[in-house]
């Protein structure tokens, strides 16, 4: 019992943000940056943030995650690890602006 | 307009693919219409009020309620499924010699049609959602008329309705003594990919482990992304590249649903009645 409390406080600890994850602003129906450099072969959280007023959704086939970004919130996806090389998404409620790919190096 | 006839029809694909299989799964039932649009109209309104709540599942669960939530919803379908399978592997043959000389739509069979109808709900609503946020964003951002985007949206929920009963119809070209099992290997596969598909949201939100990220990729022969690859994704839950857990969690689920048809019990069609006598005699034993 007490190990199993000691690893969900370090999951939550884990879990909670974190200033070098790497993030993704939606702002104009669009992704910023719309390349985004991440290491290859580890996990990494993706912070993706939706300044705009309507909710989108960030999908990629390549990394096979859609999830939906409610207006104004910023929501984790869990990443990888990825073998080198590039990882298209897209919004998948805007799909004329909001494109972008994930380079893992 | 063109983008949300896009978004609608993709979207309700999936969902009409499973009405398609649901209306020949349930074929010949006493009430299956009004249940069927039950589920349908308890899935649009479910999915409103999903859409509604997005920021709350959204931020739960230390933002992982969205895909607890797919997932809870998923696996409650792959329950329903399971139950229809087993029920249908024990009545199935009986039913269909009763359709047979009957006639359609006098056969009861309440308890299977409640769980697909339930499974038509949960679909309308999963896939339902996201279209109300879309096309809420696009009434909210108005870059064309509201008018136009319903039209489009109109004609997007026609075309998935169109694809529905063509399914639907293509099936019933099968005799009726096969289409039972027809119908059950294809919710038996429908239910393996949903709960695969489970596995793999779980695994995505770092929930589970994935036992391996991608087990193989054919996204060169076929795309997630493509019509073909949707349609497979619906029907029997492909996936271009699955990580290892999703594919344990299909076939576990497989070998679990046919386990249980195979354990079930088969009830014997009745023997055709000779005379009125013969009749009467059955119907005041049953």
């Amino acid at each position: 019992m007490r190990a199993f409390l000691l690893a969900l406080t370090i999951s939550l600890l884990a879990s909670s943000a974190n200033a070098d994850d790497p993030q993704l602003i939606i702002k104009d129906h669009k992704f910023q940056p719309e390349r985004l450099e991440v290491p290859a072969g580890v996990k990494f959280r993706l912070m993706v943030r939706n300044n705009d007023p309507t909710a989108e959704e960030f999908e990629s086939f390549q990394l096979n995650r859609e999830k939906v970004v409610p207006p104004g919130k910023e929501i984790p996806v869990f990443l990888g690890p990825l073998d080198r090389g590039e990882y298209p998404f897209f919004g998948d409620f805007h799909q004329d602006t909001a494109k972008g790919v994930i380079v893992a190096k | 307009m063109l983008a949300s006839l896009l978004i609608v029809f993709r979207e309700m694909l999936e969902a009409g693919l499973v009405v398609g299989i649901v209306m020949a799964a349930t074929e010949g039932l006493a009430g299956r219409t009004l249940a069927i649009l039950g589920g349908i109209g308890g899935g649009v309104s479910g999915a409103a009020l999903v859409a509604g709540f997005a920021d709350v599942i959204a931020e739960a669960a230390e933002g992982v309620g969205q895909e607890l939530f797919t997932a809870g919803i998923l696996l409650a379908a792959v329950a329903m499924l399971t139950f229809h399978t087993t029920w249908m592997s024990r009545h199935g043959r009986k039913l269909a010699s009763e359709i047979k000389d009957f006639g359609r739509a006098a056969v009861k069979g309440d308890k299977s049609l409640f769980a697909l109808a339930a499974v038509v709900g949960l679909a309308v609503m999963r896939e339902g959602s996201e279209v109300v946020l879309f096309l809420y964003g696009i009434a909210a951002s108005s870059h064309e008329s509201v008018g136009a985007m319903f039209a489009g949206g109109l004609i997007g929920l026609v075309l998935a309705a169109a694809v529905s009963y063509a399914l639907y119809r293509g099936l019933l070209a099968i005799p009726m003594r096969h289409l039972f099992s027809v119908t059950n290997g294809m919710i038996a596969l429908l239910a393996a990919g949903m709960a695969g598909q489970a596995a793999a949201v779980l695994a995505g939100a770092d929930v589970i482990p994935s036992w391996g990220e991608r087990l193989w990729n054919t996204s060169f022969i076929l795309p997630d992304g493509s019509w073909l690859g949707r349609a497979l994704h619906a029907l029997i839950g492909y996936s271009a590249a699955p990580s290892g857990v999703q594919v344990a969690a299909y076939l576990a689920a497989l070998a679990l649903i046919v386990a249980l048809a195979r354990l079930a019990p088969d009830e014997k069609p009745k023997p055709k009645t000779a005379s009125p006598l013969a009749e009467t005699k059955v119907a005041a034993q049953g």
